[in-house]
């Protein structure tokens, strides 16, 4: 049985079936709420939601069961003697330390937690980093939408933050230094500087057996860095854009990545009227479209940077991609197939997959 | 002393009160003694700045106002949110 945490523009849902059927839902909370993300802490069991609702700011709240008391992190916010606020949470993420959550959100701030999410702190070195002047927020905001855990060694992350680019740290954020080498931006001049930080980064995934190997899905551009995010190959030949916004891979091969290219900036739409996952096996050489089981036709679909998540590994990979039209979509076979998970949900801004409790 | 009345979700987090008599000059004061008064309520009026959320409106005694409206022993002060959304 697989659950799925799904964040929609109007509350979290959560789906639990066996993969290759219809999922049901469970349980909701939030319901009116625009809920950016949801997640279950492998580790404790503990669900963790954020919900920026328009009229009283971003929260993160927490419990163990969905259908029980939630309870609102503290600390949530920035330092009260600054000159910016907390717009919006766009991610959590299980660090790799006991106890440790990360949070990403709007304005490009990362805020820790040491006892599993009940309270949080903000990451100085990233406020403060010297640089944070030239940032310049995407569509969506400055949104530090991807949190990069390092197996192993909690000290080591990689954040991406649109449009501020790849920022890596190696002392547990005490500092931080750009990893952008090799990205292309085409909507900056030919001639820009090469500190240039405007980068619209718009997904990251590590390669956990081989973690110095990441992936990025970039606002047009796909990515592969083997050397720890301090520098970027174009992998996007093959495939149909490399406009898109979210990426998964299968976490035992170390050479995969799965992408869902959608028309371009202009028109955020699935290409052709295809909905298609796109699948690399060989580090990004060739691509793969994965198709069976998606909408063929008349399809036009825009998929959310953090609506696409997976569950177990290799044979057993599981797949699933929600869209703003409140259709789930899951594969049990690492992309073969697919199935409808779900088909008339609310526009669909996360999805978070794991074993079922 | 002017009286502030918050409902739904602020009435919770105020605990579970819609009226609160709060000494202050302006409706930010009176926001800020608020929310230090009940810490549930703390950033949901107000964001860590100190600044009014952009969807919370503020009345006084039934005219739209700021966080800079003055206030006196008699006025009276609805939080609402706004009419918004999609």
């Amino acid at each position: 049985m697989t659950e799925l945490l799904v964040g929609t523009k109007k509350g979290l849902f959560v789906l639990e079936g066996e993969p290759g059927e219809p999922f049901g839902v469970t349980a909701r909370a939030f319901e009116g709420e625009p809920v950016e993300y949801a997640i279950r802490d492998p580790r404790s069991g503990r669900m963790l939601v954020s919900v920026t609702s328009p009229f009283y700011g971003p929260k993160i709240w927490y419990a163990d069961d969905p259908s029980g008391e939630w309870q609102q992190a503290e600390g949530v916010a920035l330092p009260e003697s600054g000159d910016i606020a907390l717009e919006r949470v766009w991610v959590i993420v299980p660090g790799e330390a006991d106890g440790t959550v990360y949070a990403g959100g709007d304005p490009g701030v990362l805020l820790e937690s040491r006892d599993g999410g009940a309270t949080f702190t903000v990451n100085r070195g990233l406020l403060d980093h010297p640089s944070r002047p030239k940032w310049q927020p995407g569509a969506g905001g400055l949104c530090l939408h991807s949190v990069v855990t390092w197996p192993g060694e909690p000290d080591r992350l990689a954040v991406g933050i649109s449009a501020a680019g790849v920022w890596l740290t190696d002392d547990g954020g005490a500092s931080w230094h750009a990893g952008n080498e090799g990205i292309v931006a085409r909507y900056l001049p030919d001639d820009v500087p090469g500190d240039e930080v405007a980068l619209c980064v718009h997904r990251l995934q590590r390669a956990p057996t081989r973690p110095e190997r990441m992936f990025m899905q970039f606002h047009g551009g796909v990515y592969r860095s083997d050397d720890a995010g301090q520098s970027w190959n174009d992998i996007a030949p093959g495939l149909p854009s490399d406009f898109g916004f979210p990426l998964a891979i299968d976490p035992a091969d170390a050479d995969s990545a799965y992408v869902i290219p959608l028309v371009a900036d202009i028109d955020r739409v699935t290409p052709d009227g295809l909905v298609r996952v796109y699948e690399t096996r060989d580090a990004g050489a060739t691509w793969t479209p994965r198709g069976d089981g998606l909408p063929a036709e008349q399809a036009y679909l825009t998929i959310l940077r953090e609506a696409f998540d997976w569950a177990g590994e290799g044979e057993a990979l599981q797949l699933y991609f929600g869209a703003t039209s409140g259709a789930v979509f899951g594969s049990a076979d690492a992309g073969e197939s697919w199935f409808d998970v779900a088909t008339h949900l609310p526009p669909v801004l996360s999805v978070a997959a794991s074993d079922a409790p | 002393m002017p009286v502030v009345r918050v409902r739904g979700p602020l009435k919770q987090l105020a605990g579970d009160c819609s009226e609160h008599a709060i000494e202050g000059a302006s409706v930010g004061e009176l926001l800020v003694e608020l929310e230090r008064a009940h810490p549930a309520a703390k950033g949901w009026i107000l964001d860590e700045r100190g600044v009014l959320r952009r969807h919370i409106n503020v009345f006084v005694n039934g005219e739209r106002g700021g966080q800079e409206t003055p206030v006196d022993a008699e006025d009276e002060v609805d939080v609402l949110p706004a009419l918004s959304g999609g």
